[in-house]
Formats: structure tokens, C-alpha cells, sequence
């Protein structure tokens, strides 16, 4: 029970809890885990979701349309630990969570058995209280670094984090796109002057070819988009969707891609 | 009349990144953050470098029409029969409101960091003719993004920003207002934030806007205290503004802050009635959050997710308000009452027929609680209302609401 990335590189797979709905999200999670996802990142749906791109946008609204809360996300945690080891992370805006109160945030997080957070609109520097609760029971802080962070930055970021750094491929709202930036891998290199902690590449990775391109120069690539997205484009056979569209990521890309990828 | 609008010496809350007691900071996606450490670099050094302050005023004199007029209503004195009243004429200003004030500072600070591509966000649009305004002025690219429902209530000032050459984009989503607008505003930010400079038009957001906004739009109360001291040797017994995001209200406060005989009065928009949903009353119905990278007052609901917000004053439809605010309410400063719907379409015919000045819906608000509180006060007391804009955008709502045959 802890965050552990078993092959290079490991998959971290983002679900919009509540979309469509809850039951669906826990057999998702277990499909993906089933099908290799090593960290599931348990993605608690917002109401202005600023970071977020259209697909997760709209996946955020499916949830809350039937009123998706943090608590009930955390239950879900709960019941996927009683069946799986994988990696669990919250990820979320501040806003619910200052709204439970870190406290009994802190607290449902360990009773869930659920490893670590991140938040997408706390940098570092505002972390200060958030830090100190979850540090006290021994939860990780995942924190994202941008290509647009400079060094000084880079090492506040690295020093705050625990589990694992995410590294953001691109300026940008999270979404699907053909392409792996250039900044990703520069950032990761940066990055790596300040940590010792596992990488793992975010923000627009939606194909086998881009996810095994990510394995050469970090632990980890997380994908969210593109599997918010199959959801959204399979009512009703979800878990199947996703977990076949996990089985492609993972399958080994063709030579000619994987060559690309190392360009 | 002092010439500086701009403090030029650091101030509370720059030295606290950004707080206001609690409030304020700056709760953004990490990308952003390099951004906003560069804005507030490059704000401090234009504040003390005296070749941007003479520019900046020379353009709200010669461009934007400042000073703006301190003026004896004596026809709406008489009417309610208390405290001498005084309005403060934001809305002759060009453009129409005294948003133009933020985005003359703001352009010249653009201009500075070599950012030739703007974006900002509007509700009323107000804010947003001002941003098209200014990059007309400045050959600059701009893009404006603004929720249907807007769109169709403001119609008006849509054409007018396509008319100076701004791209307006609908935002579809959410309640497709102001919060929305800022939502989408934030996501072109974060992809396009190394050429691109968020014009923001309230006193929100995350560090430095609270501070910056507010300190652009302080000139309208150092302004009203010189006018108020020439005209009767003394400061008003009270100040009254309404308060969306909170920049007018903000700026014609601040200067008075120090002086605590002068009552401070912020009007919010009480809508349509008291439910969450269908008012923007942030003192009433709303409890500190974290939207769009500012700790404040926020409309929510029990599990932390933000409220939709009802006003007949696009202005004022926005769940959250500026951390400035929140921290001067908590600390008993200034006081926030709210105005409904009703309420402030009274107001705006109140002062048409006594004044002959049509006041935008959202100033209407603070006209409307001058009819509640003037008559309680003493013939010797003074009470300004800040006309924060005209009403000009308004005459299809008002059409529509008001049945004059």
C-alpha cells in the first residue's frame, strides 16, 4: 500500500469520480488496475475547473450533476482499497477540500488507506498547513511542475513532494494532443537536479507510441483525457473500454514509433 | 488635485504575498506561477519608476477624462430629505465606467513586459469594452471572453468591442457568466502565458491583481476626499458603492480607510430573493473558499462546489469577492448590505428623473441603499455614492423591466 511504479514506464490513470456515476467509477478503477494501471489517481469532480481541458470538463459535470462529493470519492477509495494494492491518489481542486477541512480530510484519507494528494491549484508556496496535516500521518504530496517553473521553483517543488513529482508536459489544460512536447522531456531533466523521487509525465498523453516515448526519460506517464474520454464514448461497457484501452497503452508500441518517439 | 495616482512605496500586502489578514494569495495551477512572480516584479518597478507614473497619468487625464467630477445632487437631497449628497461621475468617463482606469495601468504594464497579446474576461462588458479599448490604443491583440448569457443581456457592448477590433469569444459554460468567463480566461492564459498578458478587471484572482487592480483604481477616491475637502471643507459622513468583484468600490474606499469616521458602505446584489442561486450577496450567503486564486467569501454549497449566482446587473453576478473586501468586513471596516433586483431598477429611475443621470444597473445598487440610509441621516451630514457607470448598456433591460409605456 504504498505508490510504487513496478515497470518503466508505470501508468498513472486518471477517472473523473462520479462519471457517469459512482458504481461505474469502482468497476473502472478495478478494470484499469486489472488491465496494469499501477496509480490510480481518483480525480474529484469541480465545478470550475480552470486547469481542465473539454473532455474533463464535461466529465466534471456529468458528476456533479447528481451532486459527486469528496466524501463520497474517499468512500470510493475506501471500497477500491478492500480489493486492490495499486496506488491511490486524490486529485483535486482546493476548494472541497478546505470545505471538509484538512483535519478530517487528512483523517478519511487514512482510514481509506488511500497513499497520497494532489492538488492542482495549491503551489508550494500556499501549502504550508496542508504540508504539516498530511505529513502527521504520513500521506504523500504529489506536486505539479511546469515548463514554465524556473529552477528555484523547480527545488521548492521537488522539496515538497513525496510519492512522486508531476511533471506537466506543456503549457496547457490537461486534453489529448497528437504530440509529445519537447518542453516535457527538458523539464524532466531539470527536475531531476533537485529529486531523487520518481517523474511522471502528464498532460496530453493519449497513445501507446507517446506513453512508451515517456518511458525513456521518466518512471511514469499519466493519462486522463484520453480515458475520461473512452468512458464518455462507451455507455454502459465502461469497464471493458477502458480496460482494453489500458491494454493498448501498455502493449508495446510498433518499431517505427518507438523510434519516432525517441527522436 | 494630486497628480500620482499610484502608491509608489510598497504596501501591506505585497510584503504578505499578496494577504489581506487571511485572504487573498494566490491559488493557481503551477504553470501560472512564474507569471504572475514576473507581473509582480515588473508592477513594483513601474510603481516607483516615475516616467511610468507620469505616463499613466497623463493618459487618465488626456484619454480617459480624469479628473472625473465630484457632483451636488441637489434635486435627490431634497427628494430624501436627509444627508447632502455627492456623486462621484465615474461614468463620464470614456468608455462609460471606470474600469478603463485598470486597463490604461495595466496596458502600460503590458507594454513593458513586451506582452502584445491580451486577454481578459468580461460580465457586463464593461471591462471588456475598456480592454478593447485600450489595445486599440496600444496595437494590441485582443481577445475577450464572455458567457452567452452575458452575451445576450450586454448585447450592445459586445458590438462595441468587435467594433474596436477585439475577438470576443462566448464562453458556454457553467452558468455562462462572469465566473465562467474568467474560467476560460485562466485555461487561454495557462496555455498561451509566455506571449500573453490576462488583463484582469476586478480586484480578484491570485497576487498581485488584488493589490494592482486596486491601487489603479484608488485615484477615484483620492480624487473624491481633495473634491469633498474643497467643496465642504470636510470628509463625508459615509461612502457608498456597489461591489461585484469590488474594484470601484475598492478604489474610491481605500483612500478613506484610515479615516474610521467615515462609514464605508458595500452594496452586493440581492437578486431575486435569499435562496443560494438567486442573489450575489457573498456576506449573506457565502463562507471563505478558494475560487479562481484567491482566498475570499465565496457563494458554495455544503460540499464545496461553487453556486450559481443570479442579478439583473451582469456586473454584480459573481460568487466570490475581492480578498480586500473580506478583510475589511471581517475586521468591522466597512459594512456590506445587499440591493435587489427591485430595488436597484428603482434606484436607476430614482436618479434618471431627479438628476438627469442614468447610472448602470450595477451603480444603481448603491443608489438604491443611499434611499434607505439617507433619510436616517442629519441635513449636516454628506454621503457620496460612486457612480461607478453609465447606463447606456443597460436600456434593454431596463426597457424590459420597467413598464413606461
Amino acid at each position: 500500500m504504498s505508490l510504487s511504479f513496478q515497470k518503466r514506464p508505470a501508468l498513472v490513470a486518471y477517472v473523473t469520480c462520479g462519471d457517469p456515476d459512482l458504481a461505474t467509477t469502482r468497476a473502472v478503477v478495478l478494470a484499469a488496475i486489472e488491465a496494469g494501471a499501477d496509480v490510480i489517481e481518483l480525480g474529484v469532480p469541480f465545478s470550475d475547473p480552470v486547469a481542465d481541458g473539454p473532455v474533463i470538463q464535461r466529465a466534471s459535470e456529468r458528476a456533479l450533476r447528481h451532486g459527486t462529493s469528496l466524501e463520497q470519492v474517499l468512500r470510493l477509495g475506501k471500497e477500491v482499497r478492500s480489493k486492490s494494492q495499486a496506488g491511490l491518489i486524490i486529485f483535486s481542486y482546493l476548494n472541497p477540500i478546505l470545505r471538509m477541512g484538512l483535519t478530517k480530510f487528512s483523517a478519511a484519507l487514512e482510514d481509506a488507506g488511500i497513499d497520497g494528494v494532489l492538488i492542482t491549484d495549491l503551489p508550494v508556496e500556499e501549502a504550508g498547513d496542508y504540508l504539516r496535516e498530511m505529513r502527521k500521518r504520513r500521506l504523500d504530496t504529489v506536486f505539479l511542475a511546469a515548463p514554465t517553473s524556473p529552477d528555484h521553483r523547480l527545488k521548492q517543488i521537488a522539496k515538497a513532494s513525496s510519492g512522486f513529482v508531476y511533471a506537466v508536459s506543456r503549457t496547457g489544460v490537461t486534453g489529448a494532443r497528437k504530440q509529445l512536447p519537447k518542453d516535457a522531456r527538458e523539464l524532466v531533466r531539470r527536475l531531476r537536479r533537485h529529486t531523487k523521487l520518481p517523474i511522471a509525465v502528464g498532460f496530453g498523453i493519449s497513445s501507446a507510441e507517446q506513453f512508451a516515448a515517456v518511458g525513456e526519460f521518466a518512471e511514469a506517464a499519466v493519462v486522463g483525457s484520453a480515458i475520461v474520454e473512452t468512458i464518455e464514448r462507451n455507455p454502459g461497457k465502461e469497464p471493458e473500454a477502458v480496460a482494453q484501452f489500458v491494454g493498448q497503452l501498455l502493449a508495446a508500441p510498433p518499431q517505427l514509433s518507438a523510434r519516432q518517439g525517441q527522436r | 488635485m494630486a497628480t500620482s495616482t499610484i502608491p509608489r512605496r510598497n504596501n501591506d500586502s505585497t510584503k504578505t504575498r499578496g494577504r489581506f489578514g487571511v485572504y487573498g494569495g494566490r491559488y493557481v495551477p503551477e504553470t501560472l506561477m512564474s507569471a504572475l512572480d514576473d507581473l509582480e516584479h515588473a508592477y513594483e518597478k513601474a510603481k516607483r519608476d516615475r516616467k511610468f507614473q507620469s505616463r499613466l497619468d497623463e493618459l487618465l487625464r488626456t484619454y480617459a477624462g480624469r479628473p472625473t467630477p465630484l457632483f451636488f445632487a441637489h434635486r435627490l437631497t431634497e427628494k430624501l430629505g436627509g444627508a447632502k449628497i455627492y456623486l462621484k461621475r465615474e461614468d463620464l468617463l470614456h468608455t462609460g465606467a471606470h474600469k478603463i482606469n485598470n486597463c490604461l495601468g495595466q496596458a502600460l504594464l503590458a507594454e513593458r513586459m513586451g506582452k502584445r497579446r491580451i486577454i481578459a474576461e468580461t460580465g457586463a462588458g464593461q471591462h471588456g469594452v475598456a480592454t478593447a479599448t485600450v489595445c486599440a490604443l496600444f496595437g494590441f491583440e485582443c481577445v475577450v471572453y464572455m458567457g452567452t448569457e452575458d452575451m445576450q443581456r450586454q448585447e450592445l457592448n459586445v458590438f462595441r468591442m468587435r467594433l474596436l477590433g477585439a475577438e470576443v469569444r462566448t464562453v458556454e459554460s457553467g452558468s455562462r457568466t462572469l465566473k465562467d468567463a474568467i474560467n476560460e480566461a485562466m485555461r487561454d492564459w495557462v496555455t498561451n502565458v509566455r506571449t500573453t498578458h490576462y488583463l484582469l478587471g476586478s480586484v480578484l484572482g491570485a497576487h498581485p491583481y488584488p493589490t494592482m487592480v486596486r491601487d489603479f483604481q484608488r485615484v477615484i477616491g483620492l480624487e473624491a476626499r481633495a473634491q469633498i475637502l474643497k467643496a465642504e471643507g470636510r470628509l463625508p459622513n459615509a461612502i457608498i458603492a456597489c461591489v461585484g468583484g469590488g474594484s470601484n468600490s475598492i478604489g474610491i474606499f481605500h483612500h478613506f480607510i484610515k479615516d474610521k469616521r467615515v462609514k464605508l458602505i458595500g452594496v452586493e446584489a440581492g437578486g431575486r430573493g435569499e435562496m443560494l442561486g438567486d442573489h450575489a450577496a457573498r456576506f449573506r450567503g457565502g463562507s471563505p473558499g478558494v475560487l479562481q486564486g484567491t482566498f475570499s467569501y465565496v457563494l458554495q454549497d455544503a460540499a464545496g462546489q461553487i453556486a450559481n449566482t443570479h442579478s439583473v446587473s451582469a456586473g454584480l453576478d459573481y460568487p466570490s469577492i475581492g480578498p480586500e473586501h473580506a478583510w475589511l468586513k471581517d475586521t468591522g471596516r466597512a459594512e456590506y448590505v445587499p440591493a435587489s433586483d427591485e430595488e436597484a431598477l428603482e434606484g436607476c429611475t430614482l436618479l434618471a428623473r431627479t438628476e438627469g443621470i442614468i447610472p448602470a444597473l450595477e451603480s444603481a445598487h448603491a443608489v438604491a441603499e443611499l434611499t434607505k440610509r439617507a433619510p436616517t441621516m442629519k441635513k449636516s451630514e454628506i454621503v457620496i455614492v460612486n457612480v461607478s457607470g453609465r447606463g447606456d448598456k443597460d436600456v434593454g433591460i431596463l426597457r424590459k423591466n420597467l413598464k413606461l409605456g
